[in-house]
């Protein structure tokens, strides 16, 4: 019997006029997996992202998450996921745990109190508590956005670039904590990323993405035995340069 | 299909409410103009007590007009510049990604436009007492018809204006603060409909704030309460503000399909 998808995607395309952002990509995602979304500058990762959270609308194609369609029945089905971004912003002057307290309110978090002081302990920011959102440093804002893609312990984590501004220590902790909340909530994750590294940490499935399309998918350790490389910065440069697997580059 | 939230509307509040409360600036903010205004136009009336019969029999003619139009004003910026504050923030795509739905954005910016309102208003109301013996809740009941009608009117301008910021971007944020006062001249706040040109007046009578100060002047100078006014402005209101919501729901549908939603604050 195979396994219902969480995450199922056909013939998405998203144009704007006669730019093809998105053209035509279909993927799926099952429970407790982690996937990558691979591609460079404009591949259409972010543009992907948006439209499985609802965020824009596809030009045409299907996205279900968890059986539902989206954005069609997105009210339903956003109580259930979270998205974390170092590129979407909180409101800077209000402080860290009015932030937090505001989502966890949002997204309708029973014990509001108990839930940030866990994460203030898990992602190590409960000492910034107090202060401003915008007071903080680069690194602090995406361990708090973080927090709060997690408020709601969601079924579905979209995560675009987790641990950028991160330095490696503290990088390597956000790893640790996602990869323990996966494996705590049988959660499924999504995520952009041009850390090579955190994917082949993390992933189980990549999805290789350029000018819109889809050029490869597979497990980290398939594509890089496909392409013949050491690793997926290798895998990745060959696909962001248009380089098949199997050809032989001088 | 879940129904609107009451919490979520709440727990958006809740954010402004914050800003609010740790401030006193913008407390102090909030009831600087209309404290100024109030103050002016005291004097004004004063100096003109003493020159006009008509103004002498009622002081507050003028006081009434100034702090009844600052209710229209600062509802719709109460609307309008919340929502600026998402943008600015660039926190957006964070509320439309959470269960919040459109039309409880809108309601929480409304709930917080009143907040505002009653402080900044309500501190000029009662600073107006001590300073001319003028007294706004003189006008009895009606006021609170007057004071709804404002609102309303206050709101669907502040959605169209949140709307058109939503779609041209943050450069057309100056017409929050200009929009109304091209209005200003036709609602006839500080003299009758009647003095205005006859081909201008149809115009002035399709805006529901012209009913309240014609209401307003009936109460303080025939000492009756025209309801016909209040029923006409609540009609028209009804109009505007759903006009304003279903443009406002609209502008962010097409955000969502041009993808700027992602990039707002820019």
């Amino acid at each position: 019997m195979t396994e219902t998808p969480v995450i199922q995607v056909e013939d998405l395309r998203k144009h704007y006029g006669t730019v093809r952002a998105v053209d035509g990509i279909s993927f799926m995602v099952t429970r407790n997996a982690t996937c990558a979304l691979l591609g460079g500058n404009g591949a259409g990762k972010t543009t992907t992202i948006a439209m499985l959270l609802g965020l824009l609308l596809p030009t045409s194609g299907q996205i279900r998450i968890l059986g539902e369609e989206m954005p069609r029945y997105q009210q339903r089905m956003l109580p259930r996921m979270n998205f974390s971004s170092p590129y979407v912003d909180l409101p800077q002057r209000l402080t860290v745990a009015e932030n937090l307290t505001v989502y966890a309110r949002l997204y309708g978090v029973r014990r509001v109190r108990e839930r940030l002081t866990t994460l203030g302990q898990e992602l190590d920011i409960a000492a910034f508590f107090q202060r401003p959102y915008g007071s903080l440093s680069a690194g602090q804002k995406t361990r708090v956005v973080l927090a709060k893609a997690l408020l709601n312990e969601p079924e579905v984590l979209l995560l675009d670039e987790p641990t950028a501004s991160l330095d490696p220590d503290t990088a390597d902790r956000m790893r640790s904590i996602l990869t323990d909340y996966q494996r705590r909530s049988g959660a499924t994750l999504l995520l952009a990323s041009h850390n090579m590294s955190e994917v082949e940490r993390l992933c189980d499935q990549v999805i290789m993405l350029r000018n819109g399309s889809i050029v490869a998918t597979g497990a980290p350790h398939e594509l890089i035995h496909r392409y013949g490389r050491k690793d997926m910065e290798e895998v990745f440069l060959d696909i962001a340069r248009g380089i098949q697997s199997g050809e032989v580059v001088e | 299909m879940s129904g609107i939230s009451l919490h979520r509307i709440g727990a958006l509040a809740l954010r402004y409410l914050y800003l609010i409360r740790r401030s006193w600036i913008r407390i102090v903010e909030l009831a600087y103009w209309p404290t100024v205004q109030m103050i002016l136009w005291g004097f004004i009336t004063q100096y003109l007590a003493g020159h006009s019969d008509l103004l002498n029999q009622t002081a507050g003619l003028l006081l009434s007009g100034v702090l009844l139009w600052d209710i229209l004003f600062r509802s719709q910026l109460g609307l309008s510049v919340v929502f600026f504050e998402e943008l600015h923030a660039r926190n957006l795509a964070q509320l439309f990604v959470s269960p919040l739905r459109p039309i409880e954005l809108i309601l929480a910016l409304m709930s917080i436009s009143l907040v505002r309102t009653l402080i900044g208003v309500g501190i000029a109301v009662l600073l107006a007492i001590p300073f001319y013996g003028f007294n706004l809740f003189a006008l009895g009941l009606p006021l609170i018809g007057f004071f709804v009608t404002l609102l309303f009117m206050g709101w669907a301008i502040g959605l169209l204006v949140a709307a058109l910021v939503l779609r041209h971007g943050m450069g057309a944020e100056s017409i929050a603060w200009a929009a109304i006062f091209a209005l200003a001249p036709l609602c006839g706040i500080y003299y009758p409909i009647a003095t205005l040109p006859t081909w201008l007046q149809p115009l002035s009578w399709a805006l529901p704030a012209s009913y309240v100060f014609e209401g307003m002047r009936a109460v303080l100078l025939d000492h009756t309460f025209r309801q016909d006014y209040l029923f006409y402005a609540l009609l028209l209101n009804a109009g505007y503000l759903g006009l304003g919501i279903q443009i406002f729901l609209t502008t962010v549908h097409q955000a969502r399909a041009r993808g700027s939603l992602l990039q707002s604050g820019e």
